[in-house]
């Protein structure tokens, strides 16, 4: 268990981080993910990978705790607005810090989007595995990263930032 | 630009232009990974949009790293809980192999391997002592190899030692007799076949003892009474 969790906890951390957006939580959540597969050991099959499986079952957690915290009260947008205490991406962008400005929209993203992006891009993902971990059908990944993109070039273009796509 | 830009975002995405990120992250297999290879190198609107891909895949990575990693709170709350769990009891199969996988992985290579010699000269010495035992048990006989006896295959022998041959004989059974019927007799007569059914006759052996001309004589006499038995004869 121990070489699991060293193994595999800073990413699942950091897939529940970006999901519900609090590091206590995120923190939390880990130790449920990882309590979860102790008990469940017996029932993972070997289909699929390891990491695959942890994801599926933090990110059933992340929406678990988000739905929590709702019902106390919290919402997202305040939540976001807890978060966000540096530059907005115009801000940035006068700074002329492209990427800067790039990464503060990927925050600003839906969290439907987020963890798209964040499973192709930063978990590298496939398809299928994308498909498993948020079950959705394997095309409906492939256009929801199409739409989250574009989604990002709309923040960025209300920014100030012309990539040449779309 | 603008004009083609906005033709695009009214357009549905075509399957390649949708694996376009999953080509930057390595996640294709190769019948994808080549055909998005081949579309980039003659569409330079794609290989546009594919230079835009590798930027966001760049920062997608960058920002992640950047939210750091849990503090061991997360870690000492996870095995305290563990402790609390109640003990899981695994199978009975599972937990003698897994003790004996156990035992072996904490012996050093340097026990391992005194101990697998140790076992083989154990091997050695058991196979001295069966060998021994067998070779105390047989009677002194020796086999000749040139001559062969026309009217009956067994080898011939010559006994150096005391013990005389049990009786032997050979026994047509009547043709009604059933399997059973004979696995009766055999055990009534302490019997066995030594040798098979040529012409139709089984060479039988009666105890392991050797018996006087009377008690032969007698035993045969009886055997021939028998109903399964049509022919019993003495036969050496």
């Amino acid at each position: 268990m121990q070489v699991l969790y060293g193994r595999h906890h800073v990413r699942v951390f950091r897939f529940g981080l970006r999901l519900v957006r609090d590091e206590q939580v995120a923190e939390d959540l880990i130790s449920e993910v990882f309590l979860d597969v102790w008990r469940q050991a017996g029932k993972f099959e070997g289909r699929s990978a390891v990491t695959t499986w942890l994801l599926a079952i933090t990110r059933f957690k992340a929406l678990s705790a988000l739905r929590r915290r709702k019902d106390v009260g919290l919402d997202e947008e305040t939540a976001n607005a807890i978060e966000d205490t540096s530059d907005d991406p115009e801000v940035v962008v006068q700074k002329k810090d492209t990427g800067e400005a790039l990464r503060k929209c990927l925050t600003a993203l839906s969290p439907e989007h987020r963890e798209i992006v964040d499973l192709v891009y930063y978990h590298e993902k496939s398809v299928e595995e994308v498909a498993e971990i948020v079950g959705i059908p394997e095309n409906t990944v492939k256009t929801r990263l199409f739409y989250a993109r574009k989604k990002l070039a709309e923040l960025l273009k209300a920014a100030g930032i012309e990539r040449g796509w779309p | 630009m603008m004009a083609a830009s906005r033709k695009m975002l009214d357009q549905e995405p075509s399957d390649i232009e949708m694996l376009l990120p999953f080509h930057a992250a390595g996640t294709l297999n190769a019948r994808d990974a080549r055909r998005v290879e081949e579309a980039l190198a003659n569409d330079p609107e794609l290989a546009r949009q594919y230079g835009v891909i590798r930027e966001e895949y760049a920062e997608t990575i960058s920002l992640n790293e950047s939210l750091g990693a849990p503090s061991t709170r997360a870690m000492q709350r996870l095995f305290a809980a563990i402790d609390e769990e109640p003990e899981r009891k695994p199978s009975v199969s599972v937990s003698l192999s897994a003790r004996i996988s156990e035992f072996f992985a904490k012996l050093s290579p340097r026990t391992l391997a005194w101990s697998a010699s140790l076992g083989a000269v154990a091997l050695l010495l058991q196979a001295g002592v069966i060998g021994a035992v067998l070779v105390k048990n047989q009677t002194a006989s020796f086999q000749t190899a040139s001559v062969l006896n026309e009217s009956s295959s067994a080898p011939i022998t010559r006994d150096f030692g005391v013990a005389a041959a049990p009786p032997r004989a050979l026994v047509r059974f009547a043709p009604e007799a059933r399997i059973a019927d004979i696995t009766a007799l055999l055990d009534t007569y302490q019997a066995s076949i030594v040798d098979g059914a040529k012409g139709g006759m089984f060479r039988l052996q009666f105890g392991n003892k050797a018996m006087s001309k009377d008690e032969a004589a007698g035993l045969l006499a009886r055997l021939q009474r028998e109903k399964i038995v049509s022919l019993a004869v003495a036969t050496p």
